[in-house]
Formats: C-alpha cells, structure tokens, sequence
C-alpha cells in the first residue's frame, strides 16, 4: 500500500518542478521574477519567501477547506495569503535590513502573485493538507528554480559577479543592461525559447504532432 | 458565515502579532545597526555616538523613546574622549527612480559638510550609483561649505548642484557628468536637510557636548 502513495507524493511535488513549471511553463508571477532577479542571492530570497508563503497557505487553506464558506472563499484565500506575507516581511526585515531594501515592495507583492492564489484555488482546496502542500512545496521549488535561472544569468552578465564574488576580474566590463529591466525580459525570453524548444523536440521525438501557437 | 470569517481572521491576527512580537527585537537592532553604520560612514573617526532631535520650535534635546511630531532626528559623534567630533543628519530628495536617502556629516567648528554616505537609493545601476563609487563627486564633500548668514536664520549659501565642470565656490556640487539627476538630488537633499536644521542646531551646540 506504501509504494503508490510515495509515488503519487513525488509526481505531485514533480508536478510544480517540471510539467507545470511557474516560471516556464505556466508562465505565472512575472512580477517578482523580471524585477528582483538583479541577483542570485535576491533571486533566492525571493523564491525562499514565496515558498514560504505558498506551502503554509496551501496547507492553512486546506485544513479549512471544509469550513471556508464557498461565496467568500478568494476573500479568506487573500486574508490568509496576507497573514504568511506579513509574517515573512517581519522575517526578512529580522534577518537582513540590506535584502528587505533590494527586495522592496516585492515582498508585500507576494500577496498577489497568482501562483499563491492559483495553487490555493485550485489545489489546496480540493485536497487534503499533506497533499496540497506537497503540490505546493513543488510549485515552490520551480518558481525558485526559474527565479535562480533568470537571477544567475543576470548577475553573471550584468555584474560580472556570482553571488557576490567576482568572475571575471576587474578588466571585465558588465553589461549593465541585464541588470535594468530590459535585461530582465532578454533573459526571459531567453530560457522560454530554449524550454519551448526542448518541448517541441521531445514531442517530435515521440512522434507526436507538433503544435504551432 | 460571519462566524467562521471571524474566526479565520481571529487566527491570521494571531499569526500577525506572534510574527511582530517574535521579530520586534532583532528588527530594532537591525535597523539601530544599519543606521549607526551610516553615521560612523559620514564621521569615520567617531568613538559614540547619541541621537538627538531638533524640534520645530528652535530647540534640541538629545531623544528619548519616540521623537515628537515634525522632530528632525540627528546624530551627535564623539571622539574617544567624549568631544564633539560633528553631526550627522539625513536628508532625502527625489531622485531619477525614487527618493535618494542620505547621511551626511556636519562639523561645526569648520561649519562645513565632511561627507555623505548613501542610504537607501533605487538609481540606475552603473549610472546613478556613480554616487557612491565616483571619487570626483565624492571630494565635492570634503569641505562643502555649510555656513549661516549673519542671524543664524538660514544658509548663507544655498548648496546647489552644478553642471559637471563649472563648480566655482565652496557651496557648489560639481555634478557627476551623465547622472546630473541623481548628482542634482543629493545637492537638494543636503540643502533642504542643512537649510531646516542647521538655523536651530547651531545655537545649541553645547547642549550637544557632554557633560565632562
């Protein structure tokens, strides 16, 4: 009885890293993705905190799920979401005044990034916590994946720096305009092109037929 | 319905405060850390420092628990032996992307600025910034000249940003060139800041100094 439900657990975090990438796939939460991902360490606070909030509304929206009346639902959804969202900016303000500044109004933007709302609307809703906040732990871990994509590039082109330390030496000029917003949208474009054309060749692979959009 | 709504929101209110409370502490001396960096950036040769406030009614008092309305807050810096090295205040004024905070230091025996260190910006990376790295912009600091007029009412010379090359006198900013904007706002945030509380600071230097 134990393989099917170890199974099950790990295609429903997979679900989130992979076939429904938020980042890639989904294409969700651009807001935070094209504006904090200047660096990789930004990047992965910004992933570390929408986990966060993301696995323990899903889990909250879920053990209530029963008791949150149908009509104001998106209400509740949104109180609890804030709730987690006020609880992480204290937290980052605790840990690190330098990273609440670079992060910004972001942090309280998390409230309205639709990966949250999505994941609680239409997962945690309908299934029990363990579940729904597996699912959720998975949507977390490709948001921060896709975060991390954009932020290392950006960083590595625009600063010339990885996680602070220097790669290239001084005589290496960066290319400022990565770390400006069109960089941002470059570097999007980039890995979107690069996971659409992943996908079509493993569909013509299978001998599926390829879909134009 | 309501009740439920009632008890959902009791809950997240619960979460809240347990979140405020659990942090208050670390956020305080976060911030206390983050400021006193700042003001030992402006006064390096600073041992203490202390936090007073300049009330709109011409006094200052050094602060205690929470500054009154319209209190300009400052910061006193002592040397090892308890003299008064300077002040520092911060002042901010709008930038190219948003507001451009700043600390600078104020030395009242030379009545003039010593330096500025930048607190919170959001210019252009590799353009605005310059602010912070450019030595050019930063010699401007050095000795940038902060005296009264002859009733201690105001500056005697407004502190104005000029165009990159035409700086002329002791009161004038040689802007960065290619970042006038941002070059422009720490002008007008030293002036504004300068032009409130130097007229109430300097006659009460010696409520600064510390009793021997």
């Amino acid at each position: 009885m134990k393989q099917p439900v170890l199974i099950s657990n790990m295609e429903e975090f997979m679900e989130g890293v992979w076939k429904q990438n938020p980042v890639f796939v989904m294409v969700l939460g651009m807001c935070p993705t094209l504006a904090v991902t200047v660096s990789t360490l930004n990047a992965l606070s910004m992933g570390l905190a929408t986990a966060f909030v993301l696995i323990a509304s899903c889990g909250l929206v879920s053990l209530l799920r029963k008791v949150i009346p149908k009509e104001v639902r998106i209400a509740t959804y949104i109180l609890i979401i804030a709730t987690f969202v006020t609880a992480v900016d204290y937290a980052i303000q605790a840990i690190s005044l330098a990273l609440y500044d670079a992060l910004g109004a972001f942090i309280q933007l998390i409230v309205v990034n639709c990966i949250i709302l999505g994941r609680a609307e239409a997962h945690a809703s309908k299934n029990p916590p363990l579940p729904a906040m597996i699912n959720a732990a998975g949507m977390s871990a490709g948001f921060t994946i896709g975060l991390l994509a954009l932020g290392t590039v950006r960083e590595i082109l625009g600063a010339g720096t990885l996680l602070g330390f220097s790669l290239f030496g001084p005589q290496f000029q960066p290319w400022v305009i990565m770390l400006l917003p069109p960089g941002g949208f470059f570097v999007l474009g980039g890995w979107l092109l690069l996971f659409a054309w992943y996908e079509k060749r493993k569909q013509g692979r299978l001998g599926g037929e390829v879909q134009h959009v | 319905m309501i009740r439920t709504l009632g008890l959902i929101s009791a809950l997240c209110g619960l979460i809240i405060v347990g979140a405020y409370q659990g942090t208050l502490d670390a956020v305080a001396a976060n911030k206390r850390i983050a400021l006193e960096r700042s003001v030992f950036k402006v006064m390096p040769a600073a041992k203490s420092i202390a936090e007073f406030v300049a009330t709109p009614d011409g006094k200052v008092a050094e602060l205690n628990g929470n500054s009154p309305a319209g209190a300009q807050r400052f910061f006193a810096a002592y040397g090892a032996d308890g003299k008064l090295l300077g002040v520092a205040a911060e002042g901010s004024a709008k930038g190219y992307a948003d507001s451009v905070r700043i600390m600078f230091g104020y030395d009242p025996e030379g009545k003039h600025i010593t330096g500025i260190g930048v607190v919170a910006m959001r210019e252009t990376p590799g353009i605005g910034d310059k602010i912070i790295t450019d030595a050019a912009f930063l010699a401007n600091f050095e000795a940038l000249d902060a005296k009264l007029n002859a009733d201690l009412s105001a500056l005697a010379n407004e502190i104005r940003t000029v165009k990159h090359g035409t700086k002329k006198d002791a009161w004038q900013i040689d802007a960065i060139s290619g970042a006038t904007i941002t070059s422009r706002a720490v002008g007008k945030a030293i002036n504004d800041a300068a032009q409130t509380l130097l007229p109430k600071l300097v006659p009460n230097l010696e409520t600064l100094r510390k009793p021997a």
